[in-house]
Formats: structure tokens, sequence, C-alpha cells
């Protein structure tokens, strides 16, 4: 038996299919990972997310900390609550972890990845040395991702008293009230809150939610929601042998101002200036079968590559992947599809957003 | 728990088998098979006329989690496929003993029927 959040007699209540996931007992589906997902992008679905560990940075040297730690820049920052999405990055430029860091009132918050829990707090209390601050975990808070285009409207009739404080907060935006965190992030590619909620108010919150209709939802459905919205997974899409340059994480390396020494930033000024040879796309199968994370792509006269995750998409009735090819790559390739290969489209991701295809 | 009909014969690939009353058997998957596999999204079947050998891979489903082979349990020759299937694969889910049979079958041998699990035996295999 794994570790369990504070929902999870909920899930077995409600027949959740119970697996491990990174040491947690977590709900795979809770009879149809379809219609799961197509709850999200047509209404409104509820995600446990209790298993993340959420980790408050404070002290006086919090920001600078946070320059050093992280490839994108905290002093981005510019208003209380808003977020930023970032690569904790080695040496080598390789991702130990993506995280989302809150600036609040004169510290931040993070939330980490719960399977590089154990590494991503050894890195980050290694790399306090020289620094004024102090890290502090905050399992003792539950986390609820509601998320689709009705989300919002539920949770402010379940919690009226933040109907304000939801209303003013801006996409990627986190703000506390009376011990609960409200943030407009997610990992569906549609509009949603992730809800931070102390442990003992959270199954009477859960249990709001599926009274006022959001469908709870399981990993699975979260994996097929992330992917069409082209959002990376952490161990599939990159890890610490992908450098983010590779990984479609460019965006996230904020290399101003240049003499902001971040960890990893050598390697990947080196890497730059050698040239990446792999960048990472979408792939779209027309016909049928299901693409898988592991299996090889050929681009003719190119070279090789390799999905980093596939799956059947329940929003475009296809399958769909993500993978990591020669920066050369066009607009199509093969797959090897258990022994076939297989043409497929290569797009720019994502896939969704917003319910809507976006290529 | 999943539901194992008493009535039926099994493979310990989670293939069902029934016999008719014209000696002709009728294939699916089970019920533990389908749960375990989650939401089916294709499915793909062997052709009609073709001869098989038992335990041959001869027809796959694929769920949004993973791609699966379908083997025959038996030797004989494919004399009907559901097409149905191929439209409809979350039938798979739905009626797995029922509407979602993948394929029948004329034995070579009807003999071979014995060695087949019955629903106590499979039950076992399933815990």
């Amino acid at each position: 038996m794994g570790k369990q959040t504070a929902l999870y007699a909920k899930h077995t209540e409600a027949q959740g299919k119970i697996v491990d996931f990174g040491g947690w007992d977590m709900p795979i589906h809770y009879g149809s990972q379809i219609k799961e997902h197509n709850a999200v992008r047509e209404a409104a679905g509820m995600f446990d997310v209790s298993h993340m560990t959420i980790v408050d940075v404070r002290g006086p040297d919090a920001k600078a900390y946070l320059q050093r730690l992280l490839a994108n820049d905290v002093d981005k920052l510019k208003e209380t609550g808003k977020a930023l999405y970032s690569g904790m990055l080695n040496t080598d430029g390789g991702v130990i972890d993506d995280l989302i860091v809150y600036r609040m009132e004169g510290w931040f918050r993070t939330v980490v990845n719960c399977a590089t829990r154990e590494k991503d707090l050894e890195w980050m209390t290694a790399h306090t040395k020289g620094f004024d601050i102090s890290l502090t975990e905050r399992p003792e808070l539950a986390m609820v991702a509601v998320q689709g285009p009705e989300a919002i409207g539920m949770v402010k009739k379940i919690r009226p008293e933040a109907a304000d404080l939801i209303d003013g907060l801006k996409v990627f935006q986190g703000l506390p009230q009376h011990g609960w965190f409200y943030a407009r992030t997610g990992y569906t590619g549609e509009d949603g809150l992730e809800i931070m909620v102390p442990q003992e108010e959270v199954v009477q919150f859960w249990t709001q939610l599926i009274e006022a209709g959001v469908q709870p939802c399981g990993l699975g459905a979260r994996d097929t929601l992330r992917l069409e919205a082209g959002m990376n997974l952490y161990g599939n899409d990159m890890d610490e042998s992908i450098s983010p340059l590779q990984a479609g994480m460019g965006w996230t390396i904020a290399w101003e101002p240049a003499d902001r020494d971040f960890i990893g930033r050598e390697a990947l000024e080196a890497q730059k200036a050698d040239g990446v040879a792999m960048k990472q796309v979408g792939l779209v199968l027309d016909g049928r079968g299901v693409m898988r994370s592991h299996q090889k792509v050929v681009v003719e006269g190119v070279g090789e590559g390799e999905i980093t995750s596939g799956t059947f998409s329940p929003s475009l009735q296809c399958s769909i992947a993500m993978a990591r090819v020669p920066a050369a790559t066009g607009d199509t390739a093969q797959v090897d599809l258990r022994g076939k290969l297989t043409d497929v489209k290569v797009i720019k991701l994502p896939f969704v957003r917003n319910g809507k295809k976006m290529f | 728990m999943s539901n194992i009909p008493a009535d039926l014969k099994y493979v310990a690939s989670h293939e069902w088998i029934r016999v008719e009353a014209d000696g002709t058997v009728t294939i699916g998957i089970t019920d533990f098979a389908q749960d375990q596999l989650g939401d089916v999204v294709f499915v793909e079947l062997p052709e009609v006329g073709s001869d098989v050998a038992a335990e041959q891979d001869i027809a796959v489903v694929e769920s949004v989690k993973a791609a699966s082979d379908i083997y025959a349990p038996i030797a004989g020759k494919i004399i009907a496929i559901n097409e149905e299937l191929i439209d409809a694969p979350e039938k798979v889910n739905e009626d797995p003993y029922g509407d979602a049979w993948f394929f029948k079958m004329e034995l070579a041998d009807a003999s071979d029927l014995d060695a087949l699990l019955d629903a106590d035996a499979y039950a076992a295999i399933c815990e």
C-alpha cells in the first residue's frame, strides 16, 4: 500500500480504480477515462492533486535564491500572486524537475512533482548555502484542480466568500484567503483553478463539487488532457538527460539579464552555440492505431527521433503524440507502429486549447 | 470483482469461448481484460476464411492506455468477424460477453475444447 491523500476514501467510494503513482495510491479513472476527459473539455472536471509537493521559500534572500535555482527568472513576477513555469536544471543543463513558482508578499510558493520530491528537496536544500532562506514543505495542504469552461463558476458558487478574489485572478495567478489558496492554473489546456485546501476541509469541498455536478477525473484523463494541451510530463517528455532546449522548454529559459548566473546556464549557452540537434514537435496520426511512448520516428533524408508521450486523443478522435525529432524535420514523418512504418503529420504544439483544435 | 459467466470456457490470455449448438465457437475478451485495458478505441480483426493455430496472435485491441494482442484460443478457421466493433469499439467495455464478441471459428479438432479453462479455473488466474 502506498501513501494516500485525504481524499482516498472518496476515490474508492466512487469506484475509482486505484494505481500506484510515484508511491501514492491514486485513481486512474472512475469508470471511463474518455467520459472524464470530455467533461473537462465541455463542462467541468476535478482532480485530486494532493500528492504534489508544495514548498514555500521564505527569507530575505528568497528571490536571489530562486534566481540562482531556476532557469526562468522570478524577477519577471511583478505582481503578488503571479506565477511562472520553470525548469530546475542541473549543471549539465538537464531537467531535474519542472515546477510552478508563485510570488507572494515577500516570499514564494513552489509546486513540484511528487515522483521527484526527494531529489528535488535534496537539490533545493543543497543550494541554500550562502542564502538566508528557509524551505518549508506544506503536506497539510490538500490540492484539487477544478478545470473546464464551467469550472470557475462552479467553485464560485460553492465558495461565495472567494468569488471576488477568483474574479480578480489573472491567468497564472494565485492568491491566499483564510488558509486556502486559489490559483488560475492547470494542466489541461482549459480555464480553471488549482485550489490548495487545508486537509481537514477538503473532503467537504470535494463532496460539494460532486453535488454541483463536477466530474471526478483520474490520472488517465489528466494525461490525455495535458497531452492534447502540449504540456510536458516529467519523466516522459524530459528528464535529467534532456536539455530544456530539446523539450519545448526554450521559452522558459530567461537569458536576460545576461549576468544572472542560474544553475545550468553555462551548459545551455554552450548547447545553443553548438546548435541544438533535436526539437520537440507534435505528431498526428490520421488513420487507425495509437502512437505510444518510445516508438521510433523516422524522418526520411533527415534522421530518427522518438515519441516521448503518445495516446488516443478523445477530443480529436485520433492518435496524437509528442516527440523529439531532428531539428530539420519538416511537416511529415513516419512512426514505427508495432513494426509498420506509418505516415504521420508533424505539427507545432499544442493540439487543443480551450476546447478547440489548434493545428 | 469481475464478471465470469459459468457457461463459458476461458484461456489464460483472457479470451472467452462460447460453444454454439452447431459446434462452432464464438470468442471475445473477458470483463477482467476490458477492465484492465480501460477505454477501448480501436479493434483490429482477423480475416474471414483464415486458418489459425492455437495461441497465434490474430487480432489487436487498443485502449487509451495500451495495445494488446488477441490470441486464437484454439486451432481452426475464422468463419465470421464482428465488424460492428470497428466503428463502435466502446462496446468491448460495455458488453464484453454479448455485443462485443470478436470472431467465430470452426474448430480443427473439437477435443481441443477439453484443454480450455472453466470459470472457476479462470477466476483463480484473475485473482
